[in-house]
Order: C-alpha cells, then sequence, then structure tokens
C-alpha cells in the first residue's frame, strides 16, 4: 500500500514537472490548421524561446468560437467570417485580423454520377447534385468548412434529398474517409484534401469560383470580458503569426511535401 | 485485403524502427491510466470495504448506485470533468483542462465505482464469523480489514486488472479533457481514432498494437502477481 502510494505521488510529480513552468497559450483552432501539419511547423518556431508553451485545440470553427465565448480560449485561428463578426461584435474578441486564404474544393467519385465535372460556379456543381440525388457528405459540426457547406446551398437554392445527404459530425479527415467509402461529393478545404491525397480516391470535381474562397482569421479573446485569459501571451502568438519568419515558413508550407503552397499569406508584415 | 497487410507491414516497421512519438504516446497512455487506476484502488477498495462491512441506513440504494456507476460512460465522466475544469467552472482555477492531470482525474472518476463494487462483493464474501472473531480478539474495525483484505488480496488485484483495463481502452473521456494535443495530451486511443480519420492506417494500426501490447503487458504482471501468491498460499 505504502509503495502504491509512493508510485501515484510520484507519477502525479511527474506530471506536474512537465506542464507548469511556461507561460500556457491556449490556440483554439480549426482541424485543417492542424492536419496539415502547419501547426506544427510555426509551433516549433514560436516555442523556440521557451517562454511559451502552445495548447492547441484543433476543433471546428464552431465549436473553437464557443470556447472562445466560455473564456476558454486565449486566441481563436478560425475561418467563419460572418460568425467571427458576429463574436467580435458580441464583444467575446477583439483584433479580429484576416491573414491567410486558401480555397475549398469539391470532390467527388472519379464516375462523377451527378455529371458535374466542367461546372464552373459552385452552386450549379450543388444544384446538379441535388438533381442527380447523388450522395453528399456534410461535416455537419458548425465548422467554418459547414458553413460555407450551406452558403452554397442557400446560393444554389435548393436543399439535397432526404436520405441522400449524410451528416457526419465530425472534423474534415473524419467527414472525407466517410465520403471515400461511400463514393459521395464532399466540401473540402484544398489544404487537408492534399494533405490526406495520398490515401484517396476522391478527385476535384469542381473548382476556382470565387464562392470557394476560404480566409483565415486570428482573434484574441477580449481580456475585459475574460480577466482569465492569457492575454499577453495570446498576444505574443498574435504577433508572431502576423511576422515576417511566420510569413515565410507558412509561404513555404507544403511545397515540399505537396508540390505546392497551401495557404496563401494575405497580410502585410512590417 | 492488401491494404490491410501493407498497413501491418508498415505499422511493424513502424514499431520495430522505435518510433519516437510513437513511444512517448505509449508513456503517456500507460502514466494516466496508471495513475488513475492506483488513485481509484487507494480510494476505492477502504470505501468498498467500508461500505461491505457497516450496516447502516440505504446501504442497498448506495451498492446500487456504486453499481450503477460500474457502468458509467467515459464520455459523460469526460463531459462533466471537462465543465469542473473550464476556466469558467469552479475548478478552473486549477488550470487542469487540457492537462494529464485533467485526464488523469477523469479516469479515476470511471475506476473508482469499478474498484468499489468489486471490493464490496469480495468483502463481503469473506465470512462473517471470521470478521467478528477479529473483532472479538480486541482488533478495531480497521485492523479487521486490513486482515481480511489481505485473505481476499487476489480479488482485489483482479479488481486492479479490470478498472486498468477499462481506462487504458477508453477514449471518449481523455479526447474531451485532453483535446488530443500533441505531444502533450495525445494518448494510444485518441491518436488511433485521428489517425483512421486521416486514412493513415499503418499508423493507426500502429498505435492499435502498441496498445494491446500495453494491456497485455500490464495484465501479465498483475496476473504473475496474483497467481504467484495463489501457489504461496
Amino acid at each position: 500500500m505504502a509503495l502504491m502510494s509512493a508510485a501515484v505521488a510520484a507519477l502525479l510529480l511527474a506530471g506536474c514537472a512537465k506542464t507548469e513552468p511556461k507561460s500556457v497559450v491556449r490556440l483554439a483552432t480549426t482541424t485543417s490548421v492542424r492536419d496539415t501539419g502547419l501547426l506544427d511547423v510555426l509551433d516549433a518556431d514560436f516555442q523556440k524561446d521557451g517562454r511559451y508553451t502552445l495548447q492547441a485545440i484543433a476543433v471546428g470553427s464552431g465549436q473553437a468560437m464557443q470556447l472562445g465565448r466560455t473564456g476558454e480560449a486565449d486566441i481563436l485561428w478560425v475561418h467563419s467570417p460572418d460568425d467571427e463578426k458576429k463574436f467580435v461584435e458580441e464583444g467575446y474578441g477583439v483584433d479580429r485580423t484576416t491573414f491567410l486564404h486558401n480555397d475549398f474544393v469539391i470532390l467527388g467519385p472519379e464516375a462523377d454520377p451527378a455529371k458535374v465535372k466542367g461546372s464552373k460556379k459552385a452552386a450549379d456543381v450543388f444544384r446538379k447534385i441535388a438533381a442527380a440525388k447523388a450522395l453528399f457528405v456534410s461535416r455537419a459540426d458548425q465548422s467554418g468548412t459547414h458553413k460555407k457547406e450551406l452558403k452554397i446551398w442557400d446560393a444554389a437554392k435548393v436543399r439535397p434529398a432526404k436520405g441522400y445527404y449524410l451528416e457526419a459530425g465530425q472534423g474534415m479527415a473524419g467527414t472525407l474517409s466517410i465520403a471515400e467509402e461511400k463514393k459521395a461529393y464532399v466540401l473540402a478545404d484544398r489544404s487537408t484534401y492534399l494533405s490526406m491525397a495520398k490515401n484517396l480516391k476522391l478527385v476535384i470535381v469542381s473548382e476556382g469560383d470565387s464562392l470557394l474562397i476560404n480566409r483565415y482569421s486570428l482573434i484574441l479573446a477580449n481580456p475585459a470580458k475574460f480577466p482569465k485569459v492569457n492575454s499577453a501571451g495570446a498576444r505574443a502568438y498574435f504577433d508572431f503569426v502576423l511576422s515576417r519568419p511566420a510569413k515565410e515558413l507558412i509561404e513555404k508550407f507544403g511545397v515540399e511535401k505537396y508540390g505546392q503552397q497551401l495557404f496563401f499569406y494575405d497580410y502585410a508584415v512590417k | 485485403m492488401e491494404f490491410i497487410l501493407e498497413g501491418f507491414r508498415k505499422a511493424l516497421h513502424i514499431i520495430l524502427s522505435g518510433n519516437p512519438e510513437v513511444f512517448a504516446i505509449a508513456r503517456l497512455s500507460l502514466t494516466v491510466s496508471l495513475a488513475a487506476t492506483a488513485a481509484a484502488v487507494l480510494a476505492g477498495v477502504p470505501l468498498g470495504s467500508w461500505i461491505a462491512v457497516k450496516k447502516f441506513p440505504l446501504k442497498k440504494l448506495l451498492i446500487a448506485l456504486v453499481n450503477t456507476g460500474m457502468g458509467l460512460p467515459p464520455v459523460v465522466a469526460g463531459l462533466v470533468v471537462m465543465l469542473f475544469l473550464a476556466r469558467s467552472g469552479p475548478l478552473g482555477f486549477l488550470n487542469w483542462l487540457y492537462t494529464p492531470k485533467g485526464m488523469i482525474i477523469a479516469q479515476f472518476i470511471i475506476a473508482l465505482p469499478i474498484i468499489i463494487a468489486l471490493s464490496i462483493s469480495a468483502m463481503q464474501n469473506v465470512d462473517p464469523k471470521f470478521y467478528n472473531q477479529i473483532l472479538a480478539l480486541g482488533a478495531s474495525d480497521r485492523q479487521a480489514i486490513w486482515v481480511c483484505l489481505k485473505e481476499i488480496r487476489l480479488t482485489i488485484v483482479a479488481a486492479v486488472i479490470a478498472g486498468f483495463g477499462r481506462l487504458v481502452a477508453e477514449v471518449g473521456a481523455v479526447m474531451i479533457v485532453g483535446g488530443n494535443i500533441r505531444y502533450q495530451t495525445r494518448m494510444l486511443t485518441t491518436a488511433t481514432v485521428m489517425e483512421t480519420q486521416m486514412g493513415n492506417f499503418d499508423m493507426a494500426i500502429a498505435i492499435g498494437l502498441v496498445l494491446l501490447a500495453l494491456g497485455f503487458t500490464v495484465n501479465l504482471a498483475l496476473t504473475v502477481i496474483q497467481q504467484n501468491k495463489v501457489l504461496t498460499r
């Protein structure tokens, strides 16, 4: 018994020693930023000087903003512009800065049962998918990608037929895996698609519409509203991401591994 | 079929080449689940024994509650712990959400009813005459329970095995409370989910195999301890 309590104490102490000393910055972000590996690349540089530890929770943008609404997150990195504006207007966040973009692509099975290949307009593609009663898999998790998908359905002025619309309730990677197995159409951010392309038979059936652009923003938690947030640490990460070294890392990111740049930096760094 | 074999082949390569990240994840899983099991044993065995030997009102109701707790869904435990540890929650000042300590708490709550319930039933299998005899010899309640525990130690080890087995295989609570953060709170189970969703089946198989091996090793060690005690009786 004494031996066991000593073991517990040792284990608990070992746990403490690892996490306590540095200032922890909690970033709520979207799965696309993690699954591509961008987060790790930036993280290594951010933590280099040893002042901060980044605790990145990769969830959908909807859940990320929920973490922001309860003061759980110090800083957000999200891609759901309409929700972001509302979030800032409601006083939860400050200094929203749109700094990055890439684009969404519509994926589908090679055979293209809804015959959408060649349609440039995303809304036309969705209309054809609904009309052909082809299977479509939705994130259905209030993420930025899900919000974008709903916007396209609105633009198409149709809703998919019941039974042909699967709501996955999962991250991008999980949703893509379901679409792959079901041979369904799906909306994905290009970066997650490329990072998983080697495991997928789905192909891009439509891309390039201006509606498919995907903009990422940083938002700081409002320290006036949430006194417990690590506002100094959040500001440090904010300044780091909006700096020249981060810009260079982001612009180089993906070229070597995927043969193309995955994220395009829009912010004019000083 | 081929991709399964290919997955296994690559998985073995990942394990045999000693992939440091996989082993760090395994170490964290082992640490968290062992700490939670040990804490649950320290609290649960005395509590269960006490419940078993004492007479008090609503005892049957309490035992029914504990037995129900054995089936506590890990995601519910995770949700509750998350709400308490959240910054805006009552224990937010600890800053334990998304840390290994938070995961230990959640797993402790999952294991505790299992250990208590199995301790109660083990203790109730001790002949009451034996217990009363020890008391008659002048032992205190605490001393009498201790003597009985020595008698039923094999069953207690079985309870530890059951508790640890449930924890190391558990994914829901550690996902919610830990957040699957790379290098910080990624466990074998949450990593398996993530790699599977990403379609990295080789990595998922590798981590799954490590998880099985880990469960087997710990169980083997505990079983050896248990069976050795049988022989020395």
